[in-house]
């Protein structure tokens, strides 16, 4: 990491918002945007010329060159600081550490962070699959018939040979996270599932099933990043950003450089030092979770359980609320929203709820630090993020 | 409507690769600078980024490092062969490659096992690399 400056303490993230949430086909991506833009505004009571920044991401359903601009644009908003990031589901993390950087340095004050899109409605399921097809390699994956769940079968797979990982544990992440959706007002999914349920789910990519693979939504997500100093004056208690890192290993899985070692460990390193805590202090945790095996490998990585015991954490309900860590405590990507790059950018909005306190039933007690990850393409782009409502 | 599975489309990185497929040979880049083989063929060698790369010969043997049987496959065309298999299989020479594990007993597959290149037709005298299980 060479001298970089810590960003530690520098920046809060002070508004957060989410759109609509399911089949919302009375609106547009850009519009679910804005939706979620005006509530995290309204979170943070900021107003709109107090926005200086605006970072998004990418939509598949609403394809614009330069979405970004398209996105200000449809705003009616002129910054001084704007681009559009594309790292998959990394996208949101990473949108955060160039916003905390911009804010940091004094290149802009408040910046706005939001993506989404209206994948369910807009695209349809069969157009999303058909579209996710382009996700492989136009060569070297697309001809062999292969598929976003295909891949991360393969990564199940191989959990499975080399730890023991069985298909009830995987059953238990959907099962869990299912059951924290049902706590949070605005999930997509609202009825409780079984481990039962899980293993009958119609099979997708062995072993992976229905049941295994996040959502399609129409949603998007915000989130408003300022000063730390500035964060004080607003509305709610900030959320601290202590420590952020990423890694970036390859695109395509048949260029990993293991199929049991990710880039998780290392941008969770680069957190965790800038934070100056440890797994053992943090008090939630929202991890990626496209497909049941990844929380597994995420929760192994990022050094909460030895490599191979993930499976049997969630299985044991540790990772339930009230548990030794609560995860995915909005239902996640499985069971609370998934569109692109909004699935992600959910886990650092609950993040921050939970760190503010007030949830009712789905509030982790005393929550005080939070960890999110996100991650992009097939466990290829990582971004770890720690939060905190105190300065660490 | 029949759809047919797709055909390469050789790009300048890989043209050679898919021209010696045609032939049934199965072709890597190797690295003449630190010997390193790579699958997915570059202009430089991703190990030490020398220019100076060659096309070498695989013997077309190694083993399956992981798979999946797809049920639900992405485009129509594979929803018609569907289920299939999918795997990653480490060639003896060491590069990774993505393929199908084709033949009778495919849905035999598991880690570990060893396998050999075979070529399929896609028409036109496409012929696409594709692994299948060495009997024991
Ligand atoms: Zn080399």
């Amino acid at each position: 990491m060479g001298n970089a400056m810590s960003l530690k303490n520098k920046v809060a993230i002070v508004g957060v918002g989410e759109s609509d949430i399911g089949k919302v086909p009375s609106m547009s991506g850009l519009g679910l945007n804005a939706q979620a833009a005006k509530r995290a505004l309204d979170d943070a009571g900021l107003k709109v010329s107090d926005i200086d920044g605006l970072l998004t991401a990418y939509s598949f359903t609403e394809p614009y060159t330069m979405l970004g601009s398209s996105l200000c644009e449809y705003l009616g908003l002129q910054p001084i600081v704007c681009a559009s990031m594309v790292a998959g589901g990394a996208s949101p993390g990473i949108m955060l550490r160039h916003a905390a950087q911009t804010v940091a340095l004094g290149l802009a004050d408040t910046v706005l962070v939001c993506a989404g899109e209206n994948r369910a409605t807009g695209l349809g399921r069969d157009a999303a699959v058909a579209v996710l097809a382009q996700v492989g390699h136009p060569q070297f994956e697309q001809l062999y018939g292969g598929l976003i769940p295909g891949y991360y079968a393969m990564i199940a797979r191989r959990h499975m040979y080399e730890y023991g990982t069985t298909r009830e544990q995987l059953a238990a992440v959907a099962v869990n996270t299912r059951a924290h959706a049902l706590l949070h007002p605005n999930a997509h999914m609202k009825t409780p599932i079984t481990v039962e349920q899980v293993l009958s789910s119609k099979p997708i990519a062995d072993p992976l099933r229905m049941l295994d693979c996040c959502l399609v939504s129409d949603s998007a997500g915000a989130f408003i990043v300022t000063s730390a100093e500035r964060a004080l004056d607003l509305r709610h208690a900030p959320a601290y950003l202590l420590g952020i890192g990423e890694k970036h290993t390859h695109e395509h899985l048949m260029c990993a450089p293991s199929l049991s070692d990710f880039g998780a460990t290392q941008s969770g390193r680069i957190a965790y030092e800038m934070a100056g805590v440890g797994p053992a202090d943090i008090d939630v945790a929202e991890l990626y979770d496209c497909f049941t095996i990844v929380p597994i490998i995420e929760l192994e990585e990022l050094g909460f359980v030895p490599h191979g015991d993930g499976g049997a954490f969630f299985e044991a309900g540790h990772a339930r609320i009230g548990g030794k860590l609560p995860i995915n405590t909005h239902g996640g990507m499985l069971s609370h929203a998934h569109a692109g790059a909004a699935g992600g950018l959910f886990g650092i909005v609950e993040a921050v709820r939970q760190l503010r306190g007030g949830e009712g039933e789905r509030q982790v007690r005393g929550a005080k630090l939070a960890l999110v990850h996100n991650e992009g393409g097939i466990l290829s782009s990582h971004c770890t993020l720690i939060l905190s409502n105190q300065k660490g | 409507m029949q759809m047919s599975l797709p055909q390469p489309e050789p790009n300048a990185d890989s043209l050679p690769y898919w021209q010696a497929a045609r032939e049934g040979r199965l072709l890597v880049r190797r690295c003449t600078a630190c010997g390193e083989r790579h699958f997915m063929p570059r202009h430089l060698c991703p190990s030490c980024w020398s220019d100076r790369l060659e096309w070498v010969e695989s013997e077309g043997t190694g083993r399956v490092e992981s798979y999946s049987i797809v049920h639900r496959a992405p485009t129509a065309a594979f929803a018609a062969v569907a289920p299939y298999v999918i795997a990653l299989i480490d060639l003896d020479e060491g590069p990774r490659v993505f393929a199908n594990v084709v033949g009778d007993d495919a849905f035999e597959v598991a880690i570990g096992d060893r396998v050999r290149v075979t070529f399929e037709d896609r028409g036109n005298g496409a012929m696409i690399p594709q692994f299948a299980r060495v009997k024991r």
